[in-house]
């Protein structure tokens, strides 16, 4: 074992502090910022602690009364909520039986890679037919075709993900059980599916919050409350004439929360699905 | 079971994938090719063929050359940043200290916290007339009056690639720290023994067991960040005078903004071509890496 010098100790601990610094004062910056009266906000000197705990904008932004900042905050969020289920649902659906088949059928298996590389497909080359296309069937500024439109990201992903997920799982059990005289959708409801449940499951969480991030075409297919996503509305927000800034910040905080406590609680797994190569930019 | 009949199963279990695959990726990205040799608008023009009028008037323009170079830079810069601060805080974790699981657990925050968040929050901190950078460094006595950072050409690409690294470093630490763990305890106690001083431990004990998740971080990071247009757009929208205009800024106003979609989306394809041309480079430098070791 290494012998570890004073010195050295002394380095690895500042930087450790430094690090922790790093990563979290703008994180606490955001939140100091939610909870601060205006008026500490814009003083020069800056006040870097409230005067006072301010949650005014944490009851202006969930109060559901009618045209106010909160209803239109609150109608953000649901639309999220909904388009990134139906995405995320349509996307499992659509992968799951495609994942455990080019698992398992390795004549197929290169399939897999023309699925990879449309994931490298940068969104501006679909934008246009996507919208033309949208506008047509009247899709535009509806959470069902934001939802459509998110397949071109979550479907390559997610399939990607549940390959490696069922490479995991032996193939054998499968055989031993056809050979007992199982029949296939038999041996996928009771055996292999309740194996993947887990990558099943990390696989969902994924896709659920690449679709809570997504903006791109959440900005270019909706335009009002019908549809539009909490990453718009933050980002009209942050680009308006608002000038509490910690207005701005509390709609952060919220959209960031549901990310943040899934990263929290899912860490073993995220980090197994990251370095697995799902990297998400 | 024959061998032809365990292919067309598997067809047909892919099948519900194809057609989305097709319907939301294939028809638009072939659409994308037929417009963008045609004068079309946005919304009501057909528009008729032009031919290579589109590509020839947008790769000779200055608009393309400029965001080509400025997403460039981006991408070199903060990609070659987030590796460095990566690997040295992954180092930094592989070590043993009180509070080091905690550590790696706030890691994952930068990660977690959405790209517009994000955007949102360094908008924040940059903030001209009440930003927590000039009120720190003006406090701190760095800075004499308030700056308006990214408000300046000159600042504000750097600006946004501060803020973009601040995300993505984290990632490229938790996976650099998921090779580091994979080092055997005995083969660098062993190069200790014989006498390796850090530096060597770390170029011939250590980099070949990080090199190859390094080089997949590398290229998926290099792609994500030619591809960039969120953090931008929540940012500065391009600006000042273009100074942040990157190539999916430029397509995204000459194709809605403008409502130009054949030129937009002749641009869309070279942007595309640009991106397929970097992630076949990479995949050639992944197997021929997959190869030595």
């Amino acid at each position: 074992m290494e012998r570890q010098s004073r010195l050295f100790s002394f380095f690895v601990h500042a930087s450790a502090l430094l690090l922790t610094l790093v990563i979290l004062a703008p994180i606490i910056w955001l939140f100091v910022m939610s909870i601060s009266p205006a008026a500490d906000l814009s003083a020069k000197p800056l006040n870097w602690w409230p005067s006072e705990v301010d949650l005014s904008r944490y009851r202006t932004l969930l109060s559901a009364v009618e045209n106010s900042a909160g209803a239109a905050f609150i109608a953000s969020l649901l639309n999220s909520l909904k388009v990134a289920a139906m995405a995320t649902l349509a996307a499992i659906v659509v992968a799951v039986p495609s994942a455990w088949a080019v698992s398992r059928t390795p004549t197929v298996s290169w399939s897999l890679y023309a699925v990879i590389a449309t994931y490298m497909l940068p969104p501006v080359a679909l934008a246009v037919p996507l919208y033309m296309g949208l506008a047509y069937l009247g899709l535009l500024n509806s959470v069902f075709g934001l939802a459509l439109v998110y397949l071109t990201i979550l479907a390559p992903f997610t399939t990607w993900l549940l390959k490696s997920g069922f490479d995991s799982i032996p193939r054998e059990i499968e055989s031993a059980a056809m050979i007992d005289g199982a029949r296939l959708d038999q041996i996928l409801r009771l055996l292999t599916l309740p194996l993947a449940a887990p990558v099943m499951a990390t696989s969902a969480l994924f896709a659920f919050l690449l679709a809570w991030d997504e903006f791109f075409y959440a900005l270019l297919f909706t335009s009002d409350l019908r549809a539009k996503t909490l990453t718009v509305a933050i980002a009209d927000l942050a680009g308006g004439r608002v000038s509490d800034y910690g207005l701005i910040a509390t709609a952060g905080v919220l959209a960031a929360l549901p990310p943040v406590l899934i990263g929290l609680v899912m860490q073993r797994a995220l980090i197994s699905g990251l370095t697995s190569g799902g990297v998400k930019g | 079971m024959s061998g032809t009949w365990i292919s067309t199963r598997a067809w047909l279990m892919m099948l519900p994938l194809l057609v989305v695959m097709v319907a939301v990726i294939g028809w638009p990205l072939v659409d994308t090719v037929r417009l963008s040799f045609t004068d079309a608008k946005l919304v009501g023009t057909e528009g008729g063929f032009v031919g290579a009028d589109n590509y020839v008037k947008m790769l000779t323009g200055s608009n393309f050359q400029r965001a080509l170079i400025t997403t460039s830079w981006f991408a070199v810069v903060s990609v070659a940043a987030e590796m460095v601060l990566g690997v040295l805080a992954a180092l930094l974790l592989n070590q043993q200290f009180r509070g080091r699981t905690a550590l790696r657990a706030l890691m994952i925050l930068p990660w977690a916290l959405p790209t517009v968040v994000n955007a949102t929050l360094w908008r924040l901190i940059y903030n001209p007339e009440y930003g927590a950078l000039n009120a720190a460094l003006t406090q701190l006595g760095l800075l004499d009056s308030y700056r308006s950072w990214l408000g300046e050409p000159g600042t504000a690409l750097v600006a946004l690639i501060v803020a973009d690294c601040w995300k993505n470093f984290p990632l490229v630490a938790l996976i650099a720290l998921a090779a580091l763990q994979a080092v055997p305890r005995d083969i660098t106690a062993a190069a200790l023994v014989d006498g390796a001083g850090s530096l060597n431990r770390f170029r011939f004990v250590i980099m070949p067991y990080l090199a190859g998740p390094l080089l997949v971080a590398l290229v998926l990071r290099t792609i994500e960040a030619f591809k960039v247009f969120d953090i931008i757009w929540v940012m500065t929208r391009g600006g000042p005078a273009n100074s942040t205009r990157t190539l999916s800024i430029l397509v995204y106003q000459e194709a809605f903004s403008f409502q130009r979609a054949g030129s937009g989306a002749s641009l869309a394809l070279i942007v595309t071509l640009l991106v397929t041309i970097l992630a076949v480079a990479y995949a050639a430098l992944l197997r021929k890496a997959a190869g030595a070791s």
